[in-house]
């Protein structure tokens, strides 16, 4: 019975070339099936997920760029002008510094003239007291000088003689006009 | 001297040149014999070729699920490979056709088609394989039945009844003329679609495996059973041989193209407004 049913089925397809035999169209049918539940369940919703997730990533990416980018930018501004900032600082600063460094200079300069002038003065002051003390102790010295040479000369003391005395500082103290008018 | 003369076998060799017969496609069956699932060399060759597709697209599959889980977006050679097939299907095909959405959404059945087309033909240039599984008309009626369901799913699905009536009363055409108008759409579009889908892909693996029988059976007669000068023959015979092998691998993956393409076509015109 199989066998003639076989025989039936061969002859039957080998006649007609476009009349699928029965297992032809169920192997057909089978394979097919597989195939496009295959595709359908595991092949494209892993190939879909996975190109959705790519194209997320790389939008997600440069907008990540973007923003990098724009904060870059940003600090580089907001650096630029901390840097012009701190150049006009650094040359306010200067520019005080000089200013009162000239005026510390003009300061210490006066003072400098001062304080010479100063010590000027007090040399002035200490030659002329010097010079009044040797001057007094000039006139003494000669007065005594004169005195004891004109004793010497008279063979008397004329030291206690009050006249001689005045004589005496009155010479000098014409000398020391003569010297002046000179 | 006539050349049919002249090619005759050598004496005492015994038998004449036989060509390839239709019967190339009507293997002897190998298991469950006699049932309606007997399996030929054919059936055998179509079960491989769906495993091996399993197999390859499980490996694609499970890259891309882990690209995802990972992260890892920069895709290996094999993933880029496979990537470059089913985008060239869903962007060159589905979406330049039928737009994102419904692109997607018919995607399955036209990504389903195009590989197993390709790996069906393919198996006619295999060696110990030798004929598509797409030779005999089982595959390709199968898969044309399946594209004929999803257009007029497509169309009645958007359009409802309005799809037939459309599809076989043409608006802005006078009355009268729907009396040969009718007859002409309901056959161009609900027979001869799905005939054509099926029968040229099957005709077009038919010719090409009988061309390459034939070239490689006349080579081996010349080489071993003609005498004389006329054994040379077997070079030009193996030469054409190899070219229409080149030429098979070409039609294999162009009719796939074909196919689905025409598929997504038809789903196209259910969809669109007036037709």
């Amino acid at each position: 019975m199989n066998t003639v049913f076989h025989q039936l089925m061969r002859t039957e397809a080998s006649a007609n070339p476009l009349l699928p035999a029965w297992p032809d169209i169920l192997w057909s049918a089978v394979v097919f099936s597989t195939l496009l539940v295959f595709f359908w369940r595991k092949v494209l919703p892993n190939f879909k997920a996975n190109m959705d997730a790519r194209a997320e990533a790389i939008e997600g990416r440069l907008a990540q760029a973007e923003l990098a980018q724009a904060e870059a930018a940003e600090k580089t501004a907001n650096i630029e002008a901390e840097q012009a900032l701190a150049r006009t600082e650094a040359a306010q600063i200067r520019e005080s510094a000089r200013a009162e460094g000239a005026q510390i200079l003009a300061e210490l300069k006066e003072a400098a003239a001062l304080e010479a002038l100063r010590m000027t003065e007090s040399a002035k002051k200490q030659i002329e007291a010097e010079r009044q003390a040797a001057i007094i102790a000039l006139r003494a010295e000669v007065g005594t000088l004169a005195l004891d040479l004109a004793s010497a000369v008279l063979k008397q003391s004329l030291k206690e003689d009050k006249n001689a005395t005045s004589m005496v500082d009155g010479f000098l103290a014409d000398l020391e006009k003569d010297s002046k008018k000179n | 001297m006539s050349i049919s003369e002249a090619i005759r076998p050598a004496a005492g060799t015994g038998d004449e040149f036989v060509g390839p017969t239709i019967g190339e496609f009507y293997p002897d069956a190998i298991l469950f014999i006699g049932t309606p699932f007997e399996l030929n060399r054919i059936m055998l060759t179509r079960i491989l070729v769906t495993i091996v597709l399993i197999v390859v697209f499980t490996i694609l599959a499970n890259r891309f699920r882990k690209s995802t889980l990972t992260g890892q977006f920069v895709p290996g050679r094999f993933q880029m490979l496979g990537e470059l097939a089913i985008n060239f299907v869903r962007k060159s095909i589905a979406h330049e056709q039928l737009g994102e959405k419904d692109g997607d959404r018919f995607l399955p059945l036209l990504v389903t088609c195009f590989f197993a087309i390709i790996g069906m033909n393919i198996t006619g240039i295999v060696p110990a394989l030798n004929i598509a599984g797409t030779a005999v008309i089982g595959l390709p009626l199968v898969m044309a039945i399946a594209a004929y369901i999803t257009f007029i799913y497509a169309g009645a699905k958007k359009h409802g009844m309005t799809f037939f009536k459309t599809a076989l009363f043409p608006t802005g055409v006078p009355k009268v003329l729907y009396i040969m108008l009718t007859p002409i759409e309901f056959v161009s579009t609900f027979v001869l679609r799905p005939v054509t889908l099926a029968l040229r892909l099957t005709m077009n693996m038919v010719a090409g495996h009988l061309l390459l029988v034939l070239c490689f059976t006349s080579t081996h007669f010349f080489l071993f059973t003609v005498d004389g000068p006329f054994k040379a023959m077997a070079a030009g015979t193996l030469f054409f041989g190899f070219a229409f092998t080149l030429l098979e691998i070409f039609v294999s993956i162009l009719q796939a193209y074909v196919f689905t393409l025409l598929t997504t076509v038809y789903i196209q015109l259910s969809l669109a407004d007036d037709h």
